[in-house]
């Protein structure tokens, strides 16, 4: 908990907001991942607008918490948190620096989203060879669409032998 | 709210056509669920567990979008808890029991793909809240569709059970694919106004890569021309949605105000 401070400005909401990490994937922050949008601040009330990554996403709602009780635990009360659909998420907002820590931490970046979006022609190419974050590898192959949370599929490396997780590119 | 309704007013028709999205995905997100802890493999019971969340997904912001709409302050969650079945609009199709991996794998290809279609269209309606919701959900209809499609690929093109088993299932659901294109009055009145698209532009597109990706599997296509059942966008449902909701419904009418504490 930092000290609290008698007035804010939005750059300040940011900044703490900024520190709110994703519950999942502990090494990205909300920022980093594109799901903060801006701070505005409107009859003497902070709007955080927020999107969210997947409609299902159970850690949304884990986010909101966490942004509240950021602001709350520094006495920020007039605020009020906007999920925003205008905009559709997409991980082409995860910053380059997000992707090199992703890859650290064990998760197979994406990709841009190019491919997806040209979909029909995609359907057959499930054997993506997305490159191993471990040994950099691109001897791997798709277990699953799905992993451990929506966002992630799951994949195997045949060089190293290792599992990992793939975010996919949406 | 009746469908029958000869002056249909723009807010009318679009609350319909979003709860009969909503109870679509809704009530097969439910289905679902049922696999949870019941998958044939550990990745299928979390892939079929992730793709149910995304329907429920789905569904709750197009509740949320329906409840805004018409403006009575009501709460997306009267509209899951408190309606009874005849209510209820969602496709036949939807609520059928789950079956063995092979039926829900057939469904699931069935209405993902018609979704996609759909809602590539859906996407550019006339409404950029409706529309830049449907854009996002449509981007995980896509990984849905690619999910259930290779598993259509691996069961028919693999042991003569599993063909045996996904033909059946095929064949066994055929008659209430019909449905899916049905239309009416709501429709037509949203087509009107640029808020729905007209289900006939696209249906030899997607008869096109069901056929393609049946053939590919080695599966015989059931008879498109066969008797196909009708009725439940006006409420009509088979035997086994009552029972659905009674389980789904139940905890939340015995405690209408109940929390989590």
């Amino acid at each position: 908990m930092t000290a609290t401070k008698s007035t804010y400005n939005k750059e300040d909401i940011w900044e703490l907001i900024s520190e709110v990490t994703d519950p999942e994937i502990p090494v990205l922050t909300i920022v980093d991942l594109g799901i903060a949008r801006d701070v505005k601040y409107e009859d003497s009330t902070f709007v955080i607008r927020i999107t969210p990554t997947y409609s299902g996403c159970p850690a949304m709602q884990a986010i909101e918490k966490e942004i509240e009780k950021k602001l709350r635990l520094n006495g920020i009360d007039n605020f009020e948190i906007k999920t925003d659909f205008s905009e559709t998420w997409t991980t082409d907002w995860m910053t380059e620096d997000a992707k090199k820590r992703l890859k650290e931490y064990g998760i197979a970046p994406p990709g841009k989203t190019e491919k997806v979006d040209d979909f029909l022609k995609s359907l057959d190419s499930s054997g993506d060879h997305i490159p191993c974050p471990y040994c950099d590898s691109s001897n791997t192959e798709l277990q699953s669409e799905f992993g451990s949370t929506a966002c992630k599929a799951q994949y195997y490396c045949n060089d190293c032998d290792e599992p990992f997780e793939h975010f996919k590119c949406i | 709210m009746s469908t029958q309704t000869k002056t249909l007013t723009k807010k009318e028709a679009l609350f319909e056509y979003l709860i009969r999205l909503a109870d679509d995905r809704l009530i097969l997100g439910h289905r679902l669920s049922e696999w949870c802890g019941h998958g044939p493999i550990l990745e299928e019971d979390i892939a079929l567990a992730n793709v149910s969340l995304d329907y429920i997904g789905h569904a709750a912001s197009l509740y949320e979008y329906a409840v805004e709409i018409e403006g009575e302050d009501r709460h997306r969650d009267d509209l899951v808890y408190f309606r009874n079945d005849v209510e209820f609009k969602n496709l036949k199709l939807t609520e059928l029991p789950k079956g063995d991996f092979g039926f829900t794998i057939a469904r699931q290809f069935l209405f993902a793909s018609f979704s996609y279609f759909l809602y590539k269209e859906l996407s550019e309606v006339d409404d950029e809240q409706f529309a830049g919701m449907i854009k996002k959900h449509l981007k995980e209809v896509k990984y849905h569709l690619r999910h259930s499609r290779e598993w259509v690929l691996r069961l028919g093109d693999g042991t003569e059970e599993s063909h045996e088993r996904i033909q059946n299932s095929f064949d066994d659901i055929w008659t209430y694919v019909g449905e899916l294109f049905y239309q009416d009055e709501v429709d037509e009145f949203l087509q009107e106004h640029k808020l729905a698209p007209d289900t006939a532009s696209f249906k030899d597109e997607w008869k096109e890569l069901v056929e393609g990706s049946l053939k590919e599997a080695t599966l015989e296509v059931p008879d498109w021309d066969q008797y196909m059942v009708t009725g439940s966008r006006d409420g009509l449902h088979t035997e086994h949605l009552g029972h659905l909701l009674a389980e789904m419904q139940h905890l939340r009418r015995s405690y209408p105000d109940g929390n989590w504490q």
